[in-house]
Order: C-alpha cells, then structure tokens, then sequence
C-alpha cells in the first residue's frame, strides 16, 4: 500500500476517480433526458419522429464507444473545432461526456420503450378516451407505470455507463484508466496493489448501485 | 330525445389489411337516444364503437358529432373526445391512481377545472354508483363490477355528450353484471345518449330506443327492440336470435 502513501499518487487516483464520478454524473442526466424524449418519439404517432428515433438506436447502440469517443474529438473539436470549455481538461471532459450520452441514450432508450410495452395498450387507449393528449397519456398514465420494469435494466446501463466512462481516457482525461497507467509506469513493483484498489473502488461505488436499483424496482411496483 | 342527430355515421368503411371490418355502415343517434348494438364476435361492433371517438381511424366516409366532423388528430381530437365517454369490456381504470383520483384525473388535467369542484363532484358521481366509500382504494382492490362502475363515474366526471359502451358486462362474473346494468339504466332514463354494444338482451329490451344488428361488417337491420326482437327481418338476424335465445 506504499503507492498510496505517497501524496502525489493519492492525488492521482483521487483526481482520476473523481473524473468518473463527475463524467457519470453528467452523462447519467444527459442520457436519462435524451433517453425519454427518444423513446417518446420511438412511441409517438408522428412517423417522422419515429424514424429518428429508431435511427438513433440502430446507429449509436451498434457503433463502438471508442469510435463515438473518437469522432467527437477527432472529429468534432479537432477537424470542426467546437468547443465545449476553452479550458482543455474541460473541454475533453464535455466531450466525453456528450460521446458517453449520446451512446447510452440509445440503451437508455430501449429500456424505456420495453418499459413502455408493459403496460397494457388499455391504460393509454383509456387516456386517450378521456381526452389525454399524446404527452398527457405518457407522462400521467403510461410512464408512471412502466417505471418499475425500465428501473432495472436503466440500473444495469448506468453501471455500465459507470465504467464506460473510462474511454474518455483515451482523449487525454486523467480519469482513473489513465491514473493507473501513470501510477503502474511509476511504480512497476506495486501493479497488483494498484490493480486491486482501482478495480476495489469500481467494485465498493457500483455493487451498492446495483442494489439500490433492485429496491427502487421494487418500490415502484403497480398491482394490477 | 329529441329528433337532432348527435352521432352520424355516413358510408364508413374500415379495412384491417384485406378485412373489411366495416362496410358502408351508415348510422345515426339522436341526442338522448339509446342504441345497442349487438352481432356475432367479429361482425365489427367494436371497431363501429371505437370509430366513433377516433380510437379506430376510418378509411373512408364521415363520421359527425354534434355537427362537426370528426378531426384527425391533435388538441381538436383530444377534445372531441373528453366530450365522448368511454367504458371498456376490460374496465382500463388507472392502475396506479385509486379509485377518486382515476375520476378526478380528465377533469383536472383535460379541462383544467379545479381542484375543489372537481373532487365535490368525483364523490357524488362515486356515490351514485356506489363506490363513495371505497374512494381512496386502488383499482386492483375492487372487484370487477366495482371497477366497471368507477369506469363509468370516469366518464361521467368529464360531463360527455355521449357515452360508448363496448361490451362493458362481458368480463364480469354474472352476479356483477346486473349492478352495472342497473347503473346504465338509469343513466338511460335520465337521457343519456348511448351506444351499447352488449350481449345482454335483457338491457336491450328495456333499456334501447333502438337495436343495431351487425353482421360481416354490415349494419344489416334496424329496429326497435320490442319489434326487433318479435319480428326480425334478416335471415342473419333471426339465426342469431335463435342461437342467443336458446340459452
Ligand atoms: N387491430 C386489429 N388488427 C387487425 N384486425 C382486427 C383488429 N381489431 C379487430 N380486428 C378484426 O376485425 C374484425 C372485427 O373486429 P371487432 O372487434 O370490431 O368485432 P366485434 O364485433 O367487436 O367482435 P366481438 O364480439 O368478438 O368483440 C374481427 O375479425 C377482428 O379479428
Ligand atoms: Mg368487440
């Protein structure tokens, strides 16, 4: 346990998860709010609304993350040049987390729209009956209802998310996969230690995660 | 009931793929009229009744209420039908609302009455019915006729012009039928225009101004039901007389 002795080294891994947690954080609420209105376009009436939702799942679920990661600097700040923050480590920082948003909102997405097929077509038809407007009838009838079966498997995509967030590690964030490498090229006599208190850290900040998504599920269950 | 029309149906027809689910079916309902509709499963009476608030889209034909055409979509549609109550075979009460909020939901929410008024209102259309006391219950826990009677204080909450049934004792068990039959009579009385898609004869008899026979998405024969009952015209009408009257 040396390595964290160090104050230089704690800092790095502290600095490094810290990166995670915010990059999980912000991209957690981007993705959750893109995820919705997407899955209310995939359910809408309007077939152009619909197309594009359906496009956005097909395309983002089915490109590697890395590309998207890729795309957004390579492509976006580097060949386009937008900016997201004149500060650089900013800057990398918001384009992961619009790579990591616009790729989990597609996961985000499906989860919700299974959720949605839950709920039996005669709670929205009876909305609809009384004279609920589309939104109306998702957000007061249906959604509601599909809130316990979209509540897990949305668990298992932000843990996912979670340790997704360690890609943007390749466009030069010091997030916690690259204060590993940094701390295992400085200290190649403690590489299980480091190993073992990374992955230990994942580990102590997502089990508990999961488990509180388990009960949430539980929470919101509807008797039929 | 007086003679002005409050529903027309003029040369609809409806196709799911190659079915021809209705066929040039022309009908009309007086404002305060009772019509009932009655046919052999798969004959269309369903889609007549839901194409009637546009939860079923025609292909071709009009459908007028209270004068205006049907609209196609958005905000007009919407309030077309919070002005055409609905109640279904299978009750569709909110499962995540209890009883007073699934009443008090269109009103406050598709009218943006208050709060207040509505509730006075949600009570003493529960008590009508006889739910008063099982207000703040949860659908799940009432039994069927208890939730097909909320159903109906559901519709009545948004003070329609009109209320479509679509075989709304079918999914209860016999000793409730006659509780919700008992509701929708008296709302018959009191001038309530009605189409009833029903098996029930009994209610028919009783309670119709008028019976609607369907058959192979045809309106096939039309007449008041003492009449129709005695006298029907159509072989289709009088084979599926004789196979309901049996029992
Ligand atoms: N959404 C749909 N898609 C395809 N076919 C449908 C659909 N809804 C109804 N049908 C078909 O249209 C025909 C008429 O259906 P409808 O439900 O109106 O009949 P019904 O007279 O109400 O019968 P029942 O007494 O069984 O309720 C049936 O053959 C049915 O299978
Ligand atoms: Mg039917």
């Amino acid at each position: 346990m040396d390595v964290f002795s160090d104050s230089y080294n704690l800092d790095v891994y502290v600095t490094g998860f810290l990166w995670i947690l915010k990059l999980t954080a912000s991209a957690t609420v981007c993705a959750v709010v893109l995820g919705v209105l997407l899955a209310a376009m995939r359910v809408s009436p309007v077939p152009v609304l619909r197309g594009f939702g359906t496009a956005w799942v097909n395309i983002f679920r089915n490109t590697p993350l890395t590309l998207i990661i890729f795309f957004c600097y390579f492509g976006l700040y580097s060949t386009l040049g937008v900016t997201l923050s004149d500060d650089l480590e900013l800057n990398n920082y918001w384009l992961g987390v619009l790579g990591l948003s616009i790729y989990t909102a597609a996961f985000v997405c499906e989860a919700i729209r299974s959720g949605i097929n839950t709920v039996p077509a005669g709670q929205a038809e009876a909305a609809r009956a009384i004279g609920m407007t589309f939104r109306q009838t998702l957000s007061l009838i249906v959604l509601p209802q599909a809130g316990r079966a979209v509540v897990a498997p949305l668990g298992s995509i932000l843990i996912a998310l979670c340790k997704n967030a360690t890609i943007v590690g390749t466009i030069g964030l010091m997030e916690s996969s690259n204060a590993m490498k940094e701390l295992i090229n400085s200290n190649g006599n403690a590489v299980f230690t480091i190993f073992f208190v990374f992955a230990g850290t994942f580990a102590v900040v997502l089990i508990p995660t999961g488990y509180g998504f388990g009960w949430l599920a539980n929470r919101l269950a509807v008797k039929r | 009931m007086s003679d002005e029309a409050l529903i027309v149906l003029e040369n609809v027809n409806k196709w799911f793929g190659p079915l021809h689910v209705l066929n040039d079916v022309s009908l009309s309902v007086a404002r305060g009229e009772v019509v009932v509709v009655i046919g052999p499963s798969g004959s269309g009476k369903s889609t007549l009744c839901r194409s009637i608030n546009r939860l079923e889209p025609i292909n071709s034909g009009t459908i007028t209420f209270d004068g205006k055409p049907l609209p196609a979509e958005g905000k007009a549609l919407a309030r077309l039908r919070s002005e055409v109550g609905m109640v279904f075979q299978s009750f569709n009460l909110f499962a995540h609302k209890t009883i007073l909020q699934n009443v008090m939901l269109g009103p406050i929410k598709v009218r943006k009455e208050k709060s207040v008024e509505v509730r006075e209102r949600a009570m003493s259309l529960l008590d009508r019915v006889g739910i008063g006391n099982q207000a703040e219950k949860y659908p799940a826990q009432l039994s069927g006729g208890q939730q097909q009677r909320v159903a109906i204080a559901r519709a009545l909450a948004m003070q329609p012009k009109a209320l479509l049934f679509d075989e709304p004792t079918s999914a209860l068990d016999p000793e409730m039928v006659g509780e919700v039959l008992d509701v929708m009579t008296s709302l018959a009385r009191e001038g309530m225009t009605m189409v009833v898609v029903t098996h029930e004869m009994g209610f028919a008899r009783h309670a119709a101004n008028r019976v609607v026979f369907m058959a192979d998405g045809q309106l096939v024969e039309q007449a008041a039901p003492a009449e129709f009952f005695a006298n029907p015209k159509s072989d289709r009408a009088k084979d599926f007389l004789s196979k309901i009257l049996t029992h």
